[in-house]
């Protein structure tokens, strides 16, 4: 659509502006925070400009852990890092692999009650992880899962919300091709392999995106399962070291892990980012 | 190669019948085309034989075998689909190669024969593009290809030309009818298009609702149309069908129209007396010469300019009439131009059953 209106072209940027400002700013702010030393940091009002010591600092909660006064230990966010990494890759891949075999099976084997199995993995899209969580702990509990990496991922690996786009994309694939691979001779999983999986990596690399973040982001989960240190992950030990009582806080480097925290997810959304447009907006064929 | 024999194929869909029992023998080598409009069953009927829909009663034989529990994998046929159906993501070398693959040929073997196939087709500067990077008519050759490739012994088309431009269409269906006589493989063709039909089969299928209307060679169907639907469907424009009276007399059979024009029929025709539909094909017509007394007078409402030919259309009584005529005759809108009719060419149908009276 081409239209010629510069007053609102003009209003539409002013507001995309300060929009941007106000999700940055915080961002910026966390940056400026982690290149000061604690002294600095600690001064009414606070310096607004970076300093020089962001390497010392987030190498420091990369390798050391932020020490808190009064609190023992400390965890350095690169065995964090690993953790989260691990349950947030774990999950983008599980889902992508159970989403891609559901949504295959829904869509091209009849079988007995497939539309109600089809409606139960749809009804669950309404219900998120915290509304199961008693339930969910419960049997993990049981199983001996807990502080476990099968414990972190297991329960969130099922995706409603996958094999429903997996099924639609499924959907638009044209008959003839499917009847074309059978005189082919390919079997039901040489199809899917040879034809389905390729014609849906788009979809896959954005399903990949949002369920990364999905797996990176996970607080509530892990806040439930991982007591022992070795199985947190960066976004619940950020969470823990700003409620610790009475302590004194490293502020520079719990900023710099918080920077930290952001890379991966930021990291794969730029490097995807081609994909997942593709992805979402582009049906291949 | 193989011969194929269709022995009362029925389809049903739920309680919906399909195809009502089609019996056919196609010899090998021969080229069949199935030709109707859509919905009477034409590719349901071509997707039995590909294995693609199952048969709810009958027998499909290819070469000696019972087919009916067969995977389409192992009917040894080949289908080309009207909208490629070519693999997105593999090249057309890919494309071609995958049925092969699949069965585990040997590389060499494998190169060899598609090397072969883009020969005849003329696709070897393409063999490493993807399908998206070529134009429709080159995406049907590869389409092709691919059936070639498998060497079955029986090719399967599903209108394979109609998303060509008319130009292409022509162009491709020429090189079909080379290919078939280049390989000689026995080959059965769907398509609605009737010069498609008329072009390229040795024998030609009409179906009509299910059921097969007749099968006989194009000049046969064209000529001698088993029924007013077939009349009807070879042949543009369609052929005329007027209701008529048949009387016989003193002078011969006489066929009167509805307006009351009395038509000679050929002295040998001996039909009963009776109300008939007479079957006029627009091209056994033509303007009666100065000192001919016409045999029937068209009111022209429309003069169809063709180039080589013009098409008068007309009413003669309450029922249209075309005929076609040389462009230089002359004649224009509202003309009443005097018309002789080669009868002989002519043929009586049953006007309940629309089945043509053997004469």
């Amino acid at each position: 659509m081409i239209e010629r209106r510069p007053v609102a072209n003009a209003f539409g940027h002013l507001m995309l502006v300060a929009m941007i400002i106000i999700v940055a700013f915080p961002i910026y702010l966390a940056v400026v925070a982690a290149s000061h030393t604690i002294q600095d940091v600690s001064q009414t009002p606070m310096p607004l400009l970076p300093g020089a010591e962001l390497l010392t600092n987030t190498a420091r909660a990369l390798f050391d852990g932020p020490q808190l006064v009064g609190v023992s230990g400390a965890t350095p966010a690169i065995v964090l890092m690993m953790n989260s990494l691990i349950m947030a890759i774990a999950i983008a891949v599980g889902k992508i692999i159970i989403s891609l075999l559901s949504a295959f099976a829904i869509v091209y084997f009849r079988f007995p009650l497939k539309n109600f199995f089809f409606w139960m993995i749809f009804i669950t899209l309404m219900l998120p992880v915290e509304v199961r969580i008693i339930p969910t702990y419960k049997i993990v509990a049981d199983l001996g899962l807990l502080d476990t990496y099968t414990g972190l991922v297991l329960p969130l690996i099922a995706s409603a919300t996958a094999t429903f786009l997996f099924r639609q994309f499924f959907m638009t694939v044209p008959d003839e091709l499917v009847e074309a691979a059978r005189i082919d001779g390919a079997g039901p999983m040489r199809f899917f392999w040879d034809i389905l999986v390729p014609l849906t990596r788009t979809s896959i690399a954005a399903m990949f995106v949002i369920q990364f973040i999905y797996g990176w982001n996970q607080y509530l989960w892990p806040l439930l399962i991982a007591s022992d240190y070795k199985y947190q992950t960066i976004v619940l030990a950020i969470g823990r070291l700003i409620r610790a009582p009475d302590a004194f806080y490293e502020w520079p480097v719990i900023m710099g892990m918080a920077v930290l925290a952001l890379l991966p997810p930021v990291l794969v959304v730029v490097l995807m980012q081609r994909w997942f447009v593709k992805g979402l907006v582009e049906t291949e064929k | 190669m193989a011969k194929v024999t269709l022995k009362s194929v029925k389809k049903n869909y739920g309680p919906v019948k399909a195809i009502h029992g089609v019996d056919m023998e196609i010899a090998d080598g021969e080229f069949i085309v199935i030709v109707g409009p859509s919905g009477c069953g034409k590719s349901t009927l071509l997707r039995m034989i590909a294995g693609l829909e199952a048969i709810t009663e009958g027998e499909i034989v290819i070469g000696d075998r019972v087919v009916n529990d067969i995977e389409p994998a192992d009917r040894d046929i080949a289908m080309v689909f009207q909208n490629y159906a070519l693999y997105p993501h593999m090249s057309v070398h890919q494309n071609m190669s995958y049925g092969l693959r699949i069965r585990g040929m040997d590389k060499a073997n494998i190169e060899k024969r598609v090397q072969r196939a883009a020969e005849i087709l003329q696709l070897q500067p393409y063999l490493q593009r993807k399908p998206r990077e070529l134009s429709g008519g080159q995406r049907q050759r590869v389409a092709m290809g691919r059936a070639i490739v498998r060497e079955p012994s029986v090719f399967l088309f599903d209108e394979p030309l109609s998303n060509l431009d008319a130009k292409l269409r022509v162009q491709m269906r020429l090189e079909i009818k080379r290919l078939h006589q280049q390989l000689g493989v026995t080959s059965i063709y769907v398509t609605h298009d009737q010069v498609e039909a008329m072009t390229l089969a040795d024998r030609l299928v009409v179906m009509n609702q299910g059921r097969a209307d007749q099968i006989g060679s194009p000049f046969d169907v064209y000529g001698n149309p088993a029924t007013t639907y077939v009349g009807g469907f070879i042949g543009s424009p369609a052929m005329n069908f007027l209701s008529c009276r048949v009387e016989t007399g003193t002078g011969g059979p006489k066929a009167v129209l509805a307006d009351g024009t009395a038509l000679m029929l050929p002295a040998e025709w001996t039909p009963p007396a009776g109300n008939y539909t007479i079957g006029i094909r627009p091209e056994t017509m033509r303007i009666a010469r100065p000192g001919e007394t016409a045999q029937l007078h068209l009111n022209v409402d429309v003069a169809e300019e063709l180039g080589a030919d013009t098409l008068l259309h007309g009413k003669l009584g309450d029922e249209d009439l075309v005929a076609r005529v040389p462009s230089h005759a002359g004649y224009h809108d509202h003309s009443r131009p005097g018309l002789m009719i080669d009868i002989a060419r002519a043929h009586l149908f049953d006007p309940e059953s629309g089945l043509r009276i053997a004469l």
